[in-house]
């Protein structure tokens, strides 16, 4: 079959959930594989957005650089070389230029990017664990389980930003790994409601009825039966929640709370180039860029994802 | 309607108590003594090792940190209520002074902030909605897609680079002239006019598609009058959240707009507390900020009330 069908060639529209995302300037669409499950056809909707595949590409080749740069240049992102400081842009072969202790620029932003999408994601997986359980045991079982996890949930909104962060930090103090855990804890919220919400819905569903008359338990019930139903609400929120995570992470920083020198951090980075300014506009530019790209495509995909796994639903404010 | 507003604030008080509860409870976990703190170098080498130990247990008995946590919560509490947070560890001041003085800057660019982010997000939000599928429309939402995604410090340090370094057509830090307020305004409500503005744009392609406004076409209405008189009126309701929503962000942001503009506000207040490690001030500014932001949705929830009756009876 070709790879691009003419759309009155459309698969099969009762297989696909008639959405809005089926516009008119998108371009045509390969044929959806017959029997597709759920994610391949999210993928497949997913992919006709192409502001979102640019994202992701971007966002892959961020990742690949990150994690694999350091170990094809032998050059150390720590070497200092006082003679060759805040060089500008293209001189001497430093593309970025360097810093006051003449540290390449580029291979700092390299190796930040390492440091920020791993306390991302680290910030990401504590939020879903925590979050996931406490929106699966409320939403499953309901009643006073509900109430009082909610209760504690609805703390957190009193709490804007990156204020519970601040506080967290406050009581561990400061340093990368602590900053992980503020930042989790801080997005716990919004995993617990939305796999609760999740729950709530499918809870009541005939399957699960079925699986409780054959004497399934409520661990089997909830792990085996539900928590595949919120995936994909949770895999959309997961994707907001690591744009979010990376610039807390570069705020905390920032603010001195977070990476301490001479880490390169994208945020700390910045803070350090508060000084050079008017002399080195380079330490600033380009480390701020470089957290804009980094969430701004983390952002263009999740939007994707959300439309792309369900259409219904709505972003989830913080 | 009485009767609804009670309700909210009922509802309210247990949020208030537990966070009151969760700033004393983390603060007094903390590994780590105060006293030290407090003490710092200054006694240090003073005296034997003995007296400096008994001295702090004397700074810790006039302080009451000996009492039990739960009679010093209740003792904080009731003293925060009377509006007394308690004394500064680090600046030997009460607490309540040290914040008053610096409560009308943050107040002052939160407000210019608020304001800039009302009016420029909801006209961008209009414009989109009207002009939907256009090149105007798509700018707008890039506009405000960048709202959420560049980090407020990198685009403050952006706009000082391009306005006062390059251009020098306002100073790049400092508080109390407007020429100050500008840059910090614009950078602390940036993230809310692209949130407003989106919001703006969807809360109105929604109520567009209602049939009532297709009757007020169908009598042969001017687009302007339905748009204003018609679908903007119950466009408001979601952006009225938000704005309540704002209050809580523009307080949390101020603490990195101040920092980087070097102003003397609550936010930095809050930070070189926290890097001082000087309890009194964190918890203060934190339980205000708190209270306040509880107070905003408060009153955000008793406006839905007023702008929609079926909330009323709801």
């Amino acid at each position: 079959m070709a790879t691009s069908t003419p759309r009155s060639d459309r698969p099969d529209l009762a297989r696909v959930p008639l959405v809005s995302a089926v516009v008119a300037d998108r371009r045509p669409l390969p044929a959806l594989p017959r029997p597709a499950g759920p994610y391949r056809r999210a993928w497949w909707r997913f992919r006709r957005d192409r502001l979102a595949m640019g994202a992701l590409a971007l966002f892959a080749l961020l990742a690949v650089v990150s994690f694999l740069g350091p170990l094809v240049i032998a050059i150390d992102p720590y070497q200092q070389d006082l003679r060759g400081s805040l060089l500008a842009p293209g001189d001497a072969g430093h593309l970025l230029g360097t810093d006051n202790f003449g540290r390449d620029v580029l291979l700092r932003l390299v190796d930040g990017g390492r440091v920020s999408m791993t306390v991302g994601l680290a910030a990401v997986s504590v939020s879903l664990a925590i979050g996931g359980l406490i929106g699966l045991f409320a939403g499953y079982f309901g009643g006073w389980t509900d109430r009082i996890l909610m209760r504690i949930i609805d703390v957190k909104l009193a709490f804007p930003g990156i204020l519970l962060a601040l506080v967290i930090v406050t009581v561990l103090g400061s340093g990368l790994e602590k900053v992980m855990i503020a930042v989790g804890i801080g997005g716990i919220p919004r995993f617990a409601r939305v796999v609760r919400g999740s729950v709530l819905n499918t809870k009541g569903e005939l399957y699960v009825e079925a699986a409780r008359s054959i004497g399934a338990s409520d661990r089997r019930i909830m792990f085996v039966h539900l928590v595949p139903q919120v995936l994909g609400p949770v895999i959309t929120i997961g994707t907001f929640g690591l744009a979010t995570a990376i610039l807390s992470t570069a705020s905390l920083s920032f603010l001195g709370l977070g990476a301490q020198p001479p880490t390169a951090e994208w945020g700390l980075m910045l803070s350090e180039a508060r000084r050079f300014i008017r002399i080195a506009w380079w330490l600033a530019v380009f480390p701020g860029l470089a957290i804009m790209l980094a969430v701004l495509t983390v952002n263009v995909i999740g939007d994707a994802v959300r439309d792309a796994l369900d259409p219904r639903l709505q972003t989830a404010g913080d | 309607m009485a009767k609804f507003i009670a309700q909210r604030f009922v509802e309210a008080i247990p949020v208030v108590l537990l966070a009151s509860l969760l700033v004393f409870a983390i603060l007094h976990l903390i590994p780590g003594d105060p006293v030290d703190a407090m003490m710092g170098a200054a006694a240090f080498g003073v005296g034997t090792p003995e007296q400096r130990i008994a001295l702090a247990e004397q700074i810790r008995d006039d302080l009451g940190l000996n009492d039990p946590l739960a009679i010093q919560y209740v003792r904080w509490l009731g003293n925060a209520v009377r509006g007394d947070l308690g004394q500064s560890y680090i600046q030997h001041q009460a607490v309540t002074k040290l914040i008053l003085d610096r409560l009308p800057s943050t107040l002052e660019l939160a407000g210019a902030a608020m304001l800039l982010s009302i009016v420029l997000g909801m006209s961008l939000g209009v414009i989109a909605a009207v002009k939907r599928s256009s090149p105007i429309d798509a700018a707008v939402m890039l506009f405000s897609l960048g709202g959420v995604s560049i980090p407020s410090f990198a685009f403050a340090i952006l706009m000082i680079l391009i306005f006062s370094v390059t251009l020098g057509l306002v100073p790049a830090t400092g508080s109390g002239s407007f020429d100050r307020l500008i840059l910090p305004a614009l950078v602390l409500g940036y993230e809310g006019t692209g949130l407003i503005a989106r919001l703006t744009r969807a809360s109105l392609l929604e109520v567009m598609g209602l049939e009532y406004i297709r009757t007020a076409r169908g009598k042969g209405l001017h687009p302007r009058t339905i748009l204003r008189r018609h679908a903007l009126r119950n466009a408001l309701v979601p952006i009225v959240t938000i704005v309540g929503l704002q209050v809580g962000r523009l307080l949390a942001g101020s603490v990195i707009v101040e920092t980087v503009f070097a102003r003397q506000g609550i936010g930095q207040l809050a930070i070189n507390a926290i890097l001082a490690k000087d309890y009194p001030v964190v918890q203060g500014v934190i339980l205000l900020t708190a209270v306040s932001y509880l107070v905003a949705n408060l009153l955000v929830d008793v406006s839905y009330g007023y702008l929609n009756p079926k909330i009323r009876s709801a």
